[in-house]
């Protein structure tokens, strides 16, 4: 994925290479969660260029909705449908955009529910469940519709301390299964376990980037030291 | 005390003015039928313009919105049936009611779908978006659904007044209950038709009320 010239985001050129683990940190305001969702125009960029799986995301013609249906998405915030269950969430998507019938449908859902541990949870509503395991109904939500990139804005940001490893083990899971994912998140532990690469981005370009532990160890710039140094007190 | 009573509560008049009370009832009751459903969807017609992405379209539906719930509504159906012919437009008393009531009751259905939709967050969307859906699968499936349930007790409590206020429809000769009532309180010189009306009328709304508090309660709580 490269772009150039945003407003919030300059100059930004980076690559993922399938089955990677990129992960994006960055004091707020610095554009990490503005780059994740410019990769499925969530956000508009004005100018440049995204690529996914070969097909251009920005050209004019591009058809949105089966290119996002391709890239999962996961929020800060969950954003689960409050009126549906955790079946019907995963399986709105497959019912409406893939036009699966509804057996099929349950059992894809069941068996994404089933992956990300929460195969007893189905009929349960949103605000029947914590929320690890609402953000763990939301990864299967997007997971069902077997996506060959998943975005993670901040996924356990919102999350209770105790939670929060849940949903890691998710996510790690999701890494050695050779899912490409790209993670906006402050867990530095699980950037350090499971991140191919760690980018460093301030003021809207990115600042460094490389292998965890070298950008955690050495970090040369400044900027970057700086921050390492505040989110590992 | 007994003039009141042979003057509001008269059984026997009561019973005599019946089948013509009962009779007009049935009518408001085909009128809430017709125009309850038509001001739901109309009103959601104008609530999803007013969030139209074209600036146009918005600032038309704003105009409507605007004019519609500053008229009274009993100007806009005289208005309706007594303006129309003088355009060659020929409307029958219940056509009137009809257009007037569209008119009237989309504006106001239209600006409680929107607060309602206005209600949900933007992540919903980004979600919904995120996994393929479409800007109108968005809004049927995600957006709409918990809209109109965050709005349920506004869109009831409108609908209790539209019913009560289908009883203008008696100034255009429309036989609907007040109408009937009025009739048989001018010839039997008597105002217990009026209050047998009034009793129909509670019959009708007092359960929707009621529901109506108790549902406010629970989505207070």
């Amino acid at each position: 994925m490269s772009y150039e010239k945003l407003k919030v985001l300059r100059g930004i050129n980076i690559d993922v290479r399938p089955s990677e683990l990129v992960f994006i940190i960055g004091p707020s305001g610095s554009g990490k969660s503005t780059l994740l969702r410019c990769c499925n125009r969530l956000e508009e960029p004005d100018s440049g260029e995204i690529i996914v799986d070969g097909e251009a995301i920005t050209a004019k013609g591009a058809n949105l909705n089966a290119i996002r249906r391709r890239i999962g998405m996961v929020f800060q915030s969950f954003n689960l449908y409050p009126h549906l269950t955790a079946g019907g969430n995963v399986m709105l998507a497959l019912r409406k955009v893939l036009g699966k019938p509804k057996a099929e449908a349950r059992a894809i859902a069941e068996a994404a529910l089933v992956r990300v541990g929460l195969a007893d949870k189905i009929d349960n509503y949103p605000n029947q469940l914590s929320g690890g395991q609402q953000q763990r109904a939301a990864i299967a939500r997007a997971l069902a519709l077997e996506p060959k990139i998943m975005l993670f804005d901040e996924p356990t940001s919102a999350l209770d301390p105790e939670l929060v490893g849940d949903v890691l083990n998710v996510m790690a899971e999701l890494k050695r299964s050779g899912m490409t994912m790209v993670v906006v998140s402050h867990e530095m532990r699980f950037a350090k376990a499971a991140a191919d690469r760690v980018v460093f981005m301030d003021g809207g370009v990115i600042v460094e980037q490389g292998a965890p532990a070298d950008l955690f160890a050495n970090p040369k710039q400044k900027r970057t030291r700086d921050f390492v140094g505040q989110i590992e007190q | 005390m007994d003039a009141l009573l042979q003057q509001f509560f008269n059984f026997d008049i009561m019973m005599q003015a019946s089948p013509i009370i009962l009779r007009g009832f049935g009518m408001t009751l085909l009128l809430c039928l017709v125009v309850i459903p038509m001001g739901l969807l109309g009103g959601l017609a104008v609530a999803l313009a007013s969030l139209s992405p074209i600036r146009t379209v918005r600032w038309i539906t704003i105009i409507f919105v605007d004019l519609f719930r500053a008229i009274p509504p009993l100007a806009l159906l005289i208005f309706v049936s007594a303006g129309l012919p003088f355009a060659d437009i020929r409307v029958s008393p219940f056509a009137a009611v009809c257009i007037s009531f569209l008119l009237n009751n989309s504006a106001y259905y239209g600006e409680i779908y929107r607060s309602g939709i206005e209600s949900i967050g933007a992540g919903q969307t980004d979600a919904s978006r995120s996994t393929g859906l479409s800007a109108s699968q968005t809004m049927a499936y995600v957006i709409l659904p918990q809209a109109v349930r965050n709005v349920l007790p506004d869109l009831i409590s409108n609908t209790v007044e539209v019913v009560k206020l289908t009883s203008l429809a008696s100034v255009v000769a429309f036989a609907e209950l007040l109408y009937a009532a009025d009739m048989a309180r001018s010839v039997t010189y008597n105002a217990s038709p009026i209050t047998f009306a009034a009793v129909l009328y509670l019959l009708v709304l007092w359960p929707v009320v009621r529901l109506l508090s108790r549902l406010e309660n629970k989505m207070q709580n």
